[in-house]
């Protein structure tokens, strides 16, 4: 039998993912607000940036690449209580898909690549990932889009989507199959054309994303990263995607339950606060469990992620239990709210969508459970 | 001293050697799930023997009876008996609540008398809190306890008592005054000989069709006032200290386990073992539970991590219950759709899947959702305590 609870890891903690927990915690509380999120909902570019420059000041968009490209040399273990912290605060800030493409050029970029992008993510956090495509699939190798090689480069066709902060964005690492294979580009966004974007209407109000046309983008043959670790590439984004952002939804989860306690304290119906009613007292109980039990599981995902096989097991199992917290969470605190949660003025959509965009990305709770009976069974 | 690595392979050696395997009938995974007078002799026997080899009161003064060292050599010797997955250590009342009480706060005179027979399991301790009509509203509990000269004159009932008909002393929350401000002030926690005229046993039978609890009556029945611990009206505070040793949130226990706790490897082998495990419907159920038993375990790692609790303090420890439990019934329901045709047996029937333990352990499964406070209870501790949510009643 393939379970063994040892094999699927302990739950460490370093010291500096606990700094990072108290910086980041402060930080970001004192840096936004949920008022100044829903400001910026109306927002074009979507992007906080005050905050966002702050983030690269700090070193935070390089908190996981190594110290030679000007990197803090940890790892995406201490990038978690960061994740969580912005999440928390629904921060509009691209921190996923900048440590994201960072990662990926890190595995499967040429030294060059490494050398020129690494540095310039680590100062400005300004890369994004293309990968996901119309058909709404989420099997990163089942794509359509191609590169062939011409006379001056690589020739690009298909459509990529939910292209995160495409506008702000610097460097872009992209996914297209040279004949037939599925290969990662890492290119500069002022290749792209403006009519070759289009923003997208997400659930997520306080995510921007873009539909790309890459029909006719043509790319340097130094943009290909190094195809014999393509495979391992894409691995490592599915990865570290789907454990800061298991991050990212514990964050949000914590700040819907403590948002729905605080209503049930202070509504009162038929005479009494509604939080001693035990419908909504053990619902919203159940709820913090649920995120107890799944942020255990993201601090071991964070502590085994660099182990072979235990780190995919344990990511994909916070995945599961992130997702399963938030969605929970913020669908009871809409029902709770009663009236008011019909709003678009309550909190609590905010978080419900949140846990919709997540659960759209790199993997639903099925997506995750299919991958896992294929690694704890087969 | 020995060091605790020695008396670690000490241990090992020793529990290689004596773990009894198959007595031959169905042992109980639970204290309170003592049946028969068979299990409850072995099981008395085995705890005995594990006492007089040094690995169980380890860290409890050797002047009472106990072995003299510290908590972690008690500590290592029971990491082994979990290893060795050995027999519960039964007298579980006296070993996690009656025996770290007394040696906390009970006379130089209480603690010679009681505490090498917590041990040895000469003498079995039973608690005596619940009453028919006071279960989850423990602090109103109505057995009265009159002060007649150096005695206590008892009239009341208690029920949900383990090991009730073998009990020697009982843990008894009483109420000495029924004119306090408040009901808790009230109580009082007497040390309770069970065998002197007035006590009567009556045993419950289980839903599983087993015995293993009692009804305990109190007609007149006068016991030495010297069993008060602390002062009258103090008994709802020591109460709770008590609750507090069991659930290990204070050191103090003699040691060993008394409940052994559900391994979802076990429901694993029982996909595999029925040729269901490569069916993607049962699969996608056992990843839930693969889940759920893996976020419980690391629950308890983290609850030791400083940083990682500091926003809920009380969480991990309160929920922990809760999760446990619950999750034990869950899986144990689990098992029995895994049986097809087979499911509609039952314990002693040849054609029952494992001898029927898993509808027995399924059945014995809310012993621990319904006892020591409710999970509805539970969720309403941990909306109040730990969310901040108003009292429900």
């Amino acid at each position: 039998m393939s379970f063994d609870p040892q094999a699927l890891g302990r739950l460490g903690l370093t010291e500096e993912q606990v700094e990072l927990m108290d910086v980041a915690e402060n930080f970001c509380r004192d840096q936004t607000s949920i008022a100044a999120v829903r400001d910026m909902i109306v927002d074009k570019s979507g992007l906080d940036r005050a905050a966002h420059k702050e983030l690269g000041q700090m070193g935070w968009f390089g908190i996981a690449i190594p110290e030679a490209y000007g990197g803090v040399g940890l790892s995406l273990a201490e990038a978690v209580p960061v994740a969580e912290q912005i999440g928390r605060r629904l921060m509009m800030v691209p921190f996923i898909p900048a440590t994201v493409a960072a990662q990926a050029i890190l595995t499967g970029g040429t030294p060059s690549q490494k050398e020129t992008y690494l540095p310039q993510i680590v100062e400005h956090g300004c890369a994004s990932v293309a990968l996901l495509e119309p058909d709404g699939s989420f099997d990163l190798t089942a794509i359509e889009a191609s590169a062939i090689l011409g006379a001056d480069g690589y020739k690009l066709s298909g459509t990529k989507t939910l292209v995160e902060n495409l506008d702000s964005a610097k460097i872009l690492v992209l996914s297209a199959k040279i004949k037939g294979a599925v290969r990662l580009f890492v290119m500069d966004t002022r290749l792209i054309a403006e009519t070759a974007m289009r923003p997208e209407i997400l659930i997520d109000e306080t995510k921007r994303a873009y539909t790309l046309t890459l029909d006719n983008i043509t790319l340097p043959e130094s943009a290909l990263m190094d195809e014999s670790k393509a495979a391992a590439a894409l691995q490592r984004i599915d990865l570290a995607a789907n454990l800061l952002a298991s991050a990212e939804q514990l964050g949000a989860a914590q700040a819907c339950i403590d948002y729905t306690v605080d209503y049930l304290k202070t509504r009162k119906q038929f005479g009494k606060l509604i939080g001693s009613y035990q419908a909504l007292k053990h619902t919203i109980v159940d709820a913090y469990v649920g995120y107890e039990k799944a942020r255990s599981l993201l601090y071991a995902a964070a502590h085994s992620f660099e182990e072979q096989g235990k780190g995919e097991i344990a990511t994909r199992m916070a995945a599961v239990g992130a997702g399963r917290a938030l969605s929970f969470a913020a669908d009871r605190s809409i029902q709770f709210h009663g009236g008011f949660g019909f709003t678009y003025d309550c909190d609590a959509q905010l978080y419900r969508r949140r846990a919709i965009f997540h659960d759209s990305l790199f993997g639903n709770t099925r997506w995750h459970k299919k991958k896992l009976a294929a690694l704890l069974f087969n | 001293m020995i060091s605790v690595e020695d008396f670690a392979q000490d241990a090992e050696k020793w529990f290689a050697e004596h773990t009894p395997r198959d007595p031959g009938f169905m042992l109980p995974l639970t204290f309170m799930e003592v049946g028969t007078d068979q299990q409850f002799e072995f099981l008395r026997n085995w705890q005995r023997q594990v006492y007089e080899a040094g690995f169980l009161g380890a860290a409890w003064p050797s002047e009472y009876g106990g072995g003299g060292l510290t908590d972690a050599h008690q500590s290592a010797a029971t990491k082994v008996m979990r290893a060795h997955n050995v027999p519960i250590m039964m007298n579980t009342i006296g070993l996690s609540w009656a025996g770290p009480l007394i040696l906390d706060i009970g006379s130089e005179a209480h603690k010679k008398k009681y505490i090498k027979g917590i041990l040895s399991a000469d003498d079995i301790w039973c608690q005596g809190f619940s009453e028919p009509e006071n279960g989850s509203d423990l602090g109103n509990a109505q057995l009265s306890a009159v002060r007649d000269g150096d005695d206590y004159i008892l009239n009341g009932s208690k029920i949900w008592t383990t090991h009730g008909h073998y009990g020697k002393y009982m843990i008894l929350l009483a109420r000495t005054n029924p004119d306090a401000p408040n009901k808790y002030a009230g109580l009082s926690f007497i040390l309770t000989p069970m065998n002197v005229p007035g006590v009567r046993t009556q045993k419950i039978r289980k839903l599983t069709g087993e015995h293993g609890f009692t009804q305990t009556f109190f007609e007149d029945a006068r016991v030495p006032a010297d069993g008060l611990m602390g002062a009258e009206g103090m008994g709802w505070k020591i109460a709770m200290q008590t609750l507090e040793y069991e659930r290990g949130a204070r050191g103090g226990q003699a040691g060993g386990y008394s409940i052994t706790e559900p391994d979802p490897l076990e429901i694993l082998n029982l996909a595999r073992e029925s040729g269901q495990i490569d069916d993607p419907v049962v699969q996608d159920d056992l990843i839930d539970f693969i889940i759920e038993a893996q976020s419980l375990n690391l629950n308890g790692q983290r609850a030791k991590i400083g940083a990682l609790v500091r926003d809920n303090p009380a969480g991990l420890p309160l929920m922990d219950k809760l999760a446990k439990t619950e999750f034990a019934r869950e899986i144990n329901q689990y098992a029995l759709t895994l049986q097809g045709t087979r499911s509609a047996y039952y314990v002693d029937e040849p054609n029952a899947v494992d001898g029927g333990w898993w509808h027995r352990s399924y059945l014995n499964a809310f012993s621990a959702t319904i006892g020591g406070g409710t999970s509805q209870i539970q969720r309403n501790i941990i909306g109040e305590h730990v969310l901040g949510l108003p009292k429900s009643y």
